[in-house]
């Protein structure tokens, strides 16, 4: 197992606010990674720093195996990174973006590169159109192809599928795993949980510190989460009154069913007690990976702020 | 209409307004400073301008006379020359404003009533600064010599003056406004144009969120301002070349010479202002403070670098603030080479200053471009 990222003690401040708190993480060489965790707890900021936009206060480490604080240069050209805004010219043509970005790099065979990419993008048709003038799917498209033009070994996507339609979003994951299957490493940070899901890995990070890692399932086993579901006419209504009792950490609807998670069983059970007769129907279910982070999410919050 | 509406709009203006703290203070601070600096430093009326003598003449006549141009508080002499040539390379150059000289022979015809004269010379390239200085000049013979016609020559003071001033205006001879201005306009339109222009380039780029990607390449920070720089420099030279067609065509303005001078302080020129532009836009945090910090840049460059107020009308403070403004100097090209035909050497030290500039400017943009989002 080779490892495309392995950083540690990695520290950063803007100000007063202490955004990235000695963060350590390795990934493994060709595995998509999922980079979780609530707004504003330094996944933008982490992404930034691996690929030599922010400077880190302090850290050591390797990327793509060379020192990440000294090689940066080296790093930036094996790396790709995507913005969580759409950040390539929009009175720009695709065409002529695409030659830029493969200018700037100093690619060879500029002509095949770009139809090549135009044709993996099945834009072949509209390379004269402005990039302004396209949709959020097709915008998140072309900046994907235009960060991975010049090869990279590292693939750092932040938010990519914010704002993009079921089936957009589908098809750019297929991409990903299309590209990661060639070697290529995935460092992406998402809020969507199925999106979570078709990651090989997920770090869960909250203010700054990894929470959890790890693969879907490992993450459910170790956060120690035991989840009732509860069915029946107005099940999802009992929330209010389940939420706050001993022992229980979450209680949230979903649709017409209710989930109640705590990592206490004797007191949960001892919580439910009440209600665990017709004409609800109790289950004990797998907790899923949104009860895990919401749960780490409290958590997080009880111990640092 | 209704006045709530109203009202939240209003106050919901003014919250944005105290938000924008730079804006807000350059809103208020601009009139302070332009005030002051403006006021104090405008003269349209120049006194004390250098002037050089070459006195052929020793008696006491030669010597009143000069004593009263001095006395009219518009002369200050500061070079004494010792032959004709010295004197023309002192006005020629810009050393001084006004050349006169006193002949030999001027006491022997003052005494005999004899058609006595002085000439003076004035660099009238730009007329208002010697205009009226040049009118307080004829009151002079009737007034110079008061106290030194005594005895048998008193008859002299009553009839016609004791001698004669010659003026001549050189560079200008009809004093036409335009020949002045509109060489100048060459480097106030460059600058505003160009400056402007660059200025919007990189905080455009932080605007939009392109920076974003574009530092996550491998592009290194001279690339970016040598590469977005380029093409205004074309710009530049266009312009550059309709000006002085249409200065050619429409105004008559004499063009002698200085061809090679004058391209390579255009070259500078063009190249400051747009190294300029670009520091302007590693600062400013978005594209209208990038605007205003161009503006604050073109009013001194108009009022304080000789374009539209004589130069050495201004306190001395203001000489300095102006010299600081490439402005200044680039008129100087401009002006020497085609008004007066200088060459290389005479127009060396306003060349160096503009290099200096270039130079200073493009280390102070490297400096302060950021490679980083920190």
């Amino acid at each position: 197992m080779t490892l495309a990222v392995d950083v540690r003690g990695l520290n950063k401040s803007f100000g007063d606010k202490h955004v990235v708190q000695d963060l350590a993480i390795q990934v493994e060489t060709g595995k998509i990674t999922g980079f979780l965790g609530p707004n504003g707890s330094g996944k933008t900021t982490t992404l930034r720093m691996l690929c030599g936009l922010l400077t880190p206060d302090s850290g050591e480490g390797e990327v793509l195996g060379l020192d990440f604080r000294k090689e940066a240069e080296r790093i930036k050209r094996q790396t790709g990174y995507m913005t969580q805004k759409f950040s390539l010219y929009e009175d720009l043509s695709i065409e002529e973006n695409l030659t830029f970005v493969t200018r700037v790099y100093g690619l060879d065979n500029r002509r095949r590169r770009i139809d090549e990419a135009l044709e993996r993008l099945g834009l072949g048709n509209r390379r004269r159109q402005l990039a302004g003038s396209l949709s959020g799917g097709w915008k998140q498209r072309l900046a994907l192809a235009a960060c991975i033009l010049h090869e990279p070994r590292l693939l750092l996507l932040d938010e990519p599928t914010a704002g993009v339609d079921p089936k957009a979003r589908r098809e750019f994951w297929d991409e990903i795993h299309a590209l990661s299957a060639e070697g290529l490493t995935v460092m992406v940070s998402t809020h969507y949980m199925d999106e979570a899901e078709r990651c090989h890995d997920i770090a869960y990070i909250a203010y700054g510190r990894l929470m959890a890692r790890g693969t879907g399932d490992e993450v459910i086993q170790t956060s120690g989460l035991v989840t009732f579901r509860a069915e029946g006419p107005g099940a999802d209504r009992l929330s209010r009154e389940l939420a706050g009792r001993p022992g229980v950490l979450m209680a949230a609807p979903f649709g017409a069913a209710l989930h109640v998670s705590g990592t206490d069983r004797a007191a949960l059970e001892a919580a439910i007690a009440p209600w665990r007769k017709p004409p609800f129907r109790w289950t004990e279910v797998e907790p899923t990976l949104e009860d895990v982070f919401i749960h780490l999410m409290g958590r997080s919050k009880d111990n640092f702020e | 209409m209704s006045a709530t509406r109203i009202l939240a709009v209003l106050i919901k203006e003014f919250t944005q307004l105290t938000r924008d703290r730079l804006t807000y203070a350059l809103i208020l601070a601009m009139p302070i400073v332009q005030l002051l600096l403006f006021g104090y430093a405008i003269n349209n009326d120049p006194h004390h301008l250098p002037t050089a003598v070459l006195v052929q003449d020793h008696g006491t006549f030669a010597r009143s006379t000069l004593g009263a141009l001095e006395h009219s508080d518009y002369f200050d002499i500061v070079e004494t020359a010792r032959t004709p040539a010295d004197l023309d390379r002192a006005i020629a150059l810009g050393r001084v404003q006004f050349a006169i000289t006193i002949p030999a022979d001027f006491t022997r015809r003052v005494v005999r009533g004899d058609h006595a004269q002085i000439l003076i010379e004035a660099d009238a390239s730009d007329p208002a600064a010697t205009g009226s200085a040049i009118a307080a000049l004829a009151a002079l013979p009737q007034e110079a010599l008061k106290h030194d016609l005594t005895g048998a020559l008193v008859a002299r003071t009553s009839a016609a003056p004791p001698f004669e001033v010659v003026i001549h205006r050189r560079y200008n001879p009809e004093a036409i406004t335009a020949y002045n201005i509109v060489p100048g306009l060459l480097g106030i339109i460059l600058s505003m144009t160009l400056v402007m222009m660059t200025s919007l380039g990189v905080t455009r780029e932080y605007e939009r969120g392109t920076m974003e990607s574009l530092l996550a390449t491998p592009v290194r920070p001279l690339e970016v301002m040598i590469g977005k720089l380029a093409p205004y420099v074309l710009v530049g030279l266009i312009q550059t070349a309709f000006i002085l067609v249409l200065a050619r065509l429409l105004f008559g303005v004499p063009m002698t010479g200085g061809w090679l001078p004058l391209s390579a302080g255009i070259l500078l020129f063009i190249l400051g202002s747009l190294a300029l532009g670009f520091l302007v836009s590693t600062v400013a945090r978005n594209q209208l403070q990038a605007m205003q910090m161009s503006f604050f840049y073109m009013l001194p460059s108009i009022l304080l670098s000789g374009f539209m107020f004589p130069f050495r009308g201004m306190p001395e403070w203001a000489q300095i603030i102006g010299s600081l403004i490439p402005v200044t100097h680039f008129l100087r090209i401009v002006r020497g080479a085609l008004l007066k035909g200088l060459g290389f050497a005479d127009l060396w030290p306003s060349l160096a200053a503009l290099a200096v500039f270039v130079l200073v400017v493009v280390s102070l943009a490297m400096v302060r471009y950021r490679t980083t989002l920190d």
